[in-house]
Order: structure tokens, then sequence, then C-alpha cells
């Protein structure tokens, strides 16, 4: 039960922190946040890898494999593009 | 490497992940912030293939590659103009990684005989719910996108009855998960049946309220990596996942403001009219809209000395964002000042009309948010509207029984004149005439967005 407790007080505290964080995002930059923010919620790559590399059975390597992919394709996909879409936003001066 | 340096390395990638959320929030900021994401997943991708417990790389390195040639092709050759229909085929990726990992871990656990506690199958039911609704409300929200499905709400009498139902039936399978921790099947009906519900809880949501769920689906996606982290018993998925969800529903809450409708409202397709035929009260066009020619319209920027261009989705389809910037420079080089204001929903996702604006080089201190742009356009010679309707239609201020009363929108009618390019007089999502382009002050250019434009600028150029 004490390890629940813990894990519930890091979940609430950090859905305050992104709350603060990203409150003050500007709208200009909103697309840039949802692929980026969307890359990190590739986070689950980390179980992903769990999955595949245990090889309990076929199936939960299988899982594990497709998981892998998925989650990559997110991580990898949503840094990317993000970073591709930022170097498109300049200021005047920079032209 | 002992546990306690991993979860050291967790605590650092964490740490990295709200660094760049922050980061994220000013243009100056945002490439070093997503470089900093970018880090942390790297630490926690690389102390994970640390752990003991793995046994065999090769799976593991084939799914890295395989996803890593996937991601990369998508995110390199994707035009900016169909970018909201990648962050929610992404945004899927992660819900469907999410429910797999949960389903390994569930399966894992019953093969090995003692019983798991109930917390972890708590955990497991509800990533199952919160994945697989995300993988499939965003494969649909990808389908309505990219094409593929139609665009339009997909309504039907007791939608609503039928999706509460669905939802019902997800919790009572969770139950069963929970009472009978030995059963595989129940883990798959659970993700079935949430499938489903994923399909039913997008298809009402249509067009212009796609902002919405591409939001929220982004939201959905971190909680998903968050319900794992509980699966899991691991931190960092806990952290990063619930600063996504927290982001997801933050933009949801701007981009449901920005149309004056709360989230029931959007999400039960309350409101998202589907319109068949002539829209009611199309009378008020009769006699009264101007059309007018390139030349024409020309004549009336040959002496502006100020103009606001207001683009909208229109714009997006007929990829006009280059043309639009050839216009500006052009309208500039002429001695008229030029800015672009931009509704916080206009578009297919947050911040899309802006994107489209960086990639045809326009820098952003040009675009004006609603707020600023509203109080300048009384100043204005010329807005030029590009592919916009709802979100500049006075009856959201005058008519309190629109279905739009309340929303706020681009006083465009407050210039001095206002131009519209659009192909035809059919009302926009809200299924609603638009009494601006019977205005007074208002002339129509019909016509196709980079088109009208590109001869908008030959005609200019005239002169």
């Amino acid at each position: 039960m004490e390890g629940l407790i813990a894990s519930l007080t890091i979940f609430v505290l950090a859905i305050f922190v992104g709350f603060e964080v990203i409150t003050k995002v500007p709208p200009t930059l909103h697309t840039p946040l949802m692929s980026g923010s969307n890359a990190i919620s590739g986070i689950t790559l980390v179980g992903a890898l769990l999955s595949a590399g245990h090889q309990h059975t076929l199936l939960t390597t299988i899982f594990g494999f497709v998981a892998v992919v998925f989650a990559t394709i997110n991580v990898v996909g949503g840094f990317l593009v993000t970073h591709r879409m930022l170097g498109m936003f300049r200021k005047k001066e920079d032209r | 490497m002992s546990a306690t340096l991993i979860n050291l390395s967790y605590l650092t990638a964490s740490a990295l992940f709200v660094f760049c959320l922050k980061g994220l929030s000013h243009p100056r900021t945002a490439v070093r912030g997503n470089l900093l994401g970018a880090l942390g997943m790297l630490l926690a991708v690389a102390v994970t293939l640390l752990d003991r417990q793995i046994v065999s790389f090769e799976v593991i390195f084939a799914g890295i590659l395989f996803g890593s040639a996937v991601g990369a092709a998508f995110a390199v050759k994707v035009p900016m103009t169909a970018m909201p229909q990648m962050v929610a085929l992404f945004n899927g990726f992660g819900g469907g990684a999410s429910v797999l990992v949960a389903g390994a871990s569930f399966l894992e656990t019953i093969a090995a005989g003692f019983p798991p506690p109930a917390r972890f199958l708590v955990a497991v039911s509800a990533t199952g719910i919160i994945g697989a609704v995300t993988f499939f409300g965003s494969l649909v929200a990808f389908g309505k996108l990219q094409g593929l499905v139609t665009e339009k709400a997909v309504v039907f009498r007791g939608q609503q009855a039928v999706n509460a139902a669905i939802g019902l039936v997800c919790v009572v399978l969770g139950g069963w998960l929970v009472t009978t921790p030995w059963d595989p099947a129940s883990y798959l009906a659970l993700a079935g049946v949430a499938s489903v519900l994923g399909v039913l809880l997008v298809i009402p949501i249509g067009g212009a309220d796609m902002p919405v769920v591409i939001a929220l689906l982004n939201s959905y996606s971190g909680l998903a990596g968050a319900a794992t982290g509980f699966v899991l018993d691991n931190n960092v998925l806990i952290i990063a996942g619930s600063l996504v969800g927290a982001s997801g529903i933050i933009l949801t809450r701007i981009m449901c403001k920005a149309m004056n409708r709360s989230l029931g409202n959007v999400l039960f397709g309350i409101g998202g009219t589907v319109g068949t035929g002539p829209a009611p009260g199309e009378e008020i066009y009769e006699g009264k809209v101007k059309s007018a020619s390139p030349e024409e319209v020309a004549m009336l920027f040959d002496t502006a000395r100020r103009a606001v261009i207001v683009p909208g989705y229109g714009m997006a389809v007929s990829q006009a964002q280059h043309a639009v910037r050839d216009l500006a420079n052009l309208l500039e080089s002429r001695e008229c000042e030029v800015e672009f204001a931009i509704h916080p929903v206009a578009g297919r996702m947050p911040g899309h009309m802006n994107v489209l604006l960086a990639e045809a080089n326009i820098p952003y201190d040009k675009l004006k948010e609603m707020d600023e742009a509203n109080s300048g356009f009384a100043q204005t010679d010329i807005a030029l509207v590009i592919g916009a309707n709802d979100v500049v239609n006075p009856m959201a201020r005058t008519d309190p029984d629109s279905p739009i009363a309340g929303m706020p929108i681009l006083d465009v009618d407050m210039a001095r004149t206002v131009v519209v390019i659009k192909r035809s007089l059919s009302p926009g999502f809200a299924g609603i005439p638009n009494p601006l382009f019977a205005a007074d002050n208002t002339v129509m250019l019909f016509g196709d967005g980079k088109k009208a434009i590109l001869e908008l600028i030959a005609a200019l150029k005239e002169f």
C-alpha cells in the first residue's frame, strides 16, 4: 500500500508541475508543444524494452516487439518532427 | 548497474522532461528544450537496457531499428499541412504501446503463478482501457484528417447511451480482471471493448472540432503512459506521462474556451450540426453579396496602408501559405504594413496556422493573437480573410440564439474593408450563414485560396 501512495503522490505532483510549466506556452508554439510532449509520452518505450527483453513466452515477446516499434516511432518521429518544425520559427531579424 | 543508479538516472530523465516542456514555452528556447527532452529519453532508454532481467537484445534492437527508420521517415517527409494527422497517428502509437506493455506484463505475472497485488491489476485494467481508447480514437482521428473516412460528425440516435453502456462494460471487465487474475482472456476482452469505445468516442467529432480531440488524445496518450508506470512501478513513466497528460488537458481547455463550448459538449457532438442541403437563413445573402475580380481587389490594396491577413483551414487545404507570404512581402514593399491575425481554433489542431506560416518563412512576431489583433482592426484598411468562416462570423457577438453565440471571434468587420477569399458561400462547420459576407464593407473574391492569391499578386504587380 505504501508503494501505491508514493506512486500516487508522484503522479499528482507531476500533474501540478505540468500545469504550472505549460500554462505559459504561447499559441504560436501549440503545435510543437503537442508533438514534443507526444514524443515524451513515448516513454512507454522503457516498459516495452523490458517486455521485449524478458522473453518469458513467445506471446509476451511479440507484444514487446510491437510495443518497442510503436513507442520508437512515437519517440524518434516526435522529437525529429518537432525539431524540424521549430527550425522554421524565426524572428524578423533572423531572416 | 545498481537499482539506485538506474533510479537516479530516471530521476535525471524526468527533470530533463520538465526542462523540455519549460523550453518549449518560448520560441527562443524551444529548440534547446526539445533537444533536452530527446536527451532525457536517450538516458532513460540507455539505463533500461542495463536491466539485469533483459536476457536478449536481438528483438529489442530489431524493434528500435525498425521503429526509428519509420519514425524518422515520417518526420522528415511529412508536409506541414499534414501535421495534425501525423500528431494524431503518433499519439495512437504511444497508446498502442501502453496497451501491449501492460498486456505483456499481465501475462508474465500470471504465468509466474503467484497472485499479483490488486493495485497491479487495477493499473493493468486502467492502462488497457486508456491505451486502447487512445490507439483506436487516434486512428479514427487520423483517418478523418487524412480524408480516409468522412470528416463530418457521425451521429446516430442513442449514441451517448451506447457509449455510456460500452464504458460501463469496460469497467465491469476491469473488475473481472481484478477478481480473476489468472485468465488472459479478461485482458483481451477489456482491450477489445475499449477499442470499440475509442472508435465511437471520436466519430461524432468532426471538422472544426478536431483541434479539441487532437489535444485530448494527446492528453490520453500521456495518461496511458502514466498508467503503464503504475503497472511497472516505474516513476519515470508516471512523471513523464502525467506531464504530457497535464499539457494535453491545458490545450484541450484552451481550445474549448476559444469555441465557447464545454468539453462535454464537444465530446458528445452536441452543437456540431451536420448540415446537408442549404443552411437556414441563407436569404440574408440575397442581393447583398458583392463579388469582385482580382483586379478590383488589387485596386483596393493599392492604396492600403495597413492590412491584416486572417487565415483559416481553407488556407491549409489549398496549400496557399507560400503564396500568402509572397503577397505579404509584395504589400510590404509597397509600404503597406502587414500583420496576421490567428484565431486559436483556426485549422485542425492547436497552432496549425502558426506552423504553416512559419513554414512559409513568415516571422512569428507578425502573427498576432486574437485579443491583440482585435484591438487593431479599427485602424486597418483591409482585412483579408482566407478560407476562414465561423471564426470571423459577427453573429457570435450579435445573435444570442446562434449556435456560436458567445464564441470569441476575430472582429474583421471592424476594418475599413473586408476581402474574403472563399470558394463559395457555403457555411462553415457550424452550419450557419455568415452576415459578414453580405456586409456593406465586404467584397468576396470567389475561388481557390492559392489561385486567388496568385491572381491578386499578378494584378497588384500591374500597378
